[in-house]
């Protein structure tokens, strides 16, 4: 078994390595200890503000601070961040004010907590804003590295990590790691698995399982939805010939749709698209999620498979 | 020093700009323009530490205009003030122009804050004061709302949160013309006592007359010099101020005069259309 971490202990790592800039700012609405920016909190509470449960207010100070050139980070759930999207379209994209959102909690794998609180559309509403860096890391060094290169981007940002503990993929591998740059973590010319956040691991299951069956799969860790590798999907294209998208996050907009739009208007390749079928979750653990949500390990070698046959 | 004088006759030229920039685009937001004009003149003129020759200087006060349809009222005093020219004002609505339909900070001198959708504005000011205690800065925040825009929930999670961070530095000036888009505020949406209210969430609160220059100086003195925590100045005036037609009444908040109705305006205002 691989060692295990959530993704929102990489964003609390990194709030902290990047403290010793003192233009960077910690906005908290009460959730401080679910995303992991308390550990800045502790440390330097003088760059901290407590915007209580109110997250609309939390983003346009967030704006206010970016226009007067502070680097300002700040985080709640991924769903609540949602009641504060006119914000982040008018007072935060429209004027590109750098203020860096971390939606923790995001996805289905948020468990038991249930369907209110299980994000599935976070990553499809940020990636209709011009100026903004959409990104979902799938393990916790990942996430500190992004994090950790948001503050000298310069464009205002959402990240989604997630609650529960995911496999560590990048140990020793932290120079790989760039905003808007896919990461290939196995390589076969079959069909490429493109995934994002909690997938990316199943993805890497799906692809020993269809291993064992003679097939052999691409594994691409595309961390960033936006601005989308568009570069590395047409190389997928060109040695696979069959794309698979996999997401904790619904069909409609996320990474399958951001890849679907490339596709359109470049080389075409069959695309199965793994994700929330159009529906919203319910109380269950992680795993059992995956499972229901049917996107888990098994429904991604699936539709490798289908993607393969639609090969023309 | 400027007189009050002086700031009126500065308000009387801005609302003849207000009126042109409306009858020449056809389209704007004249009403809450003329109501806010007094405040607006007096503000920058008597207590804004600005820089119309270096708008981006760091440590400026920050003027934050949240309800920005009234933008014509912005571009005129920012014209007067020299941050923009008079003959950029006849760039409203104008593809290309400064003076976009909302105030922006990307596409106007002088503007601190894209504005366009109500209760927003106290939420940036209010990052913005923030902004100015960490650099250790005197600088002041001044943020214009609405009455019919404190109808918006997120202008109270603002207000809550400035008092409870003690943001002296931050300022509200409410303009209180009692009428919004539909019809008067008192018939879309009753607001009880607003004075009470602020108080109630750890403001410091004074009314004027908005009209008044004298009393239009010493409310921005009051906010100036009361910084044991967040102030407002509740300003009671009247939407379309100054032209006979327009005020109090809710059908100039967002239509433009026609041409007869626009010499009219002029007259009254004093000046002479060719």
């Amino acid at each position: 078994m691989s060692k295990m971490a959530a993704t929102r202990d990489g964003y609390g790592e990194a709030l902290l390595e990047l403290a010793d800039n003192p233009k960077v700012v910690v906005l908290e609405a009460d959730l401080g200890k679910s995303t992991k920016s308390l550990h800045f909190r502790k440390a330097h509470p003088e760059r901290t503000v407590s915007c209580g449960i109110g997250e609309q207010n939390m983003l346009l100070v967030g704006a206010g601070l970016a226009a007067s050139g502070y680097i300002p980070f700040a985080s709640t759930f991924a769903i609540f961040t949602e009641r504060a999207f006119e914000q982040m379209r008018n007072g935060v994209a429209r004027p590109n004010l750098a203020v860096h959102v971390c939606g923790s909690h995001g996805g289905t794998h948020t468990g038991t907590d249930g369907s209110s609180a299980q994000s599935i559309e976070d990553l499809a509403i940020y990636r209709t804003l011009p100026n903004v860096i959409v990104m979902h890391p799938s393990d916790v060094i990942s996430t500190k590295i992004l994090t950790m290169q948001l503050a000298a981007s310069g464009s205002p940002s959402y990240t989604r990590t997630a609650r529960n503990k995911t496999p560590v993929l990048y140990e020793g591998r932290e120079s790989e790691i760039h905003i808007g740059k896919g990461i290939t973590l196995r390589e076969g010319s079959d069909v490429a698995i493109v995934a994002c956040g909690v997938m990316v691991s199943q993805s890497l299951e799906a692809a020993e399982a269809l291993a064992a069956e003679g097939i052999n799969a691409t594994v691409v860790d595309m961390h960033t939805l936006k601005p989308l590798d568009g570069e590395l999907i047409d190389r997928l294209v060109a040695t696979c010939g069959a794309i698979v998208t996999a997401e904790d996050h619904s069909v409609i907009g996320g990474l399958g749709g951001a890849v679907a739009e490339h596709l359109t208007a470049n080389t075409f390749a069959p695309l199965e698209r793994v994700g929330v079928q159009d529906r919203f979750g319910e109380s269950g653990q992680a795993d059992e999620m995956l499972d229901v949500m049917k996107i888990s390990a098994p429904f991604i070698a699936d539709a490798a498979k289908r993607a393969i046959a639609r090969k023309g | 020093m400027t007189t009050t004088d002086e700031l009126r006759e500065l308000a009387r030229k801005c609302r003849v700009h207000i009126v042109n920039m409306v009858h020449r685009a056809q389209a704007g937001h004249p009403g809450g323009s003329l109501s806010e004009i007094d405040l607006l003149a007096a503000l920058y003129k008597t207590t804004l530490r600005v820089r119309p020759d270096e708008p981006n200087w760091e440590d400026r006060d920050r003027f934050i205009l949240s309800k920005g349809h009234a933008s014509p009222g912005m571009y005129a005093i920012l014209a007067e003030m020299g941050f923009i020219s008079v003959d950029d004002l006849a760039s409203y609505r104008v593809l290309g122009g400064v003076c976009q339909g909302h105030v922006d900070m990307k596409w106007c001198p002088g503007v601190d804050f894209s504005a366009g959708s109500l209760g927003m504005g106290l939420s940036f000011g209010m990052g913005s004061a923030i902004a100015g205690r960490l650099a250790a800065s005197e600088r002041q925040v001044y943020v214009m709302l609405g009455d019919g825009e404190i109808q918006e929930g997120s202008v109270w999670e603002a207000a809550m949160a400035a008092a409870h961070h003690e943001l002296g530095n931050l300022n509200v000036i409410l303009d209180r013309n009692r009428i919004q888009n539909d019809d008067f505020c008192e018939v879309q949406m009753r607001m009880f006592d607003i004075p009470a209210k602020w108080k109630a969430f750890g403001w410091n609160v004074k009314e004027i007359d908005g009209h008044n220059m004298e009393e239009v100086v010493d409310g921005l003195n009051f906010l100036k010099t009361t910084n044991d925590g967040p102030s407002i100045l509740i300003a009671h005036t009247v939407k379309g101020h100054g032209v006979s037609f327009m005020a109090d009444n809710p059908a100039f908040h967002g239509a433009a005069p026609n041409d007869e109705q626009y010499a009219q305006a002029m007259a009254e205002l004093g000046e002479v259309v060719a």
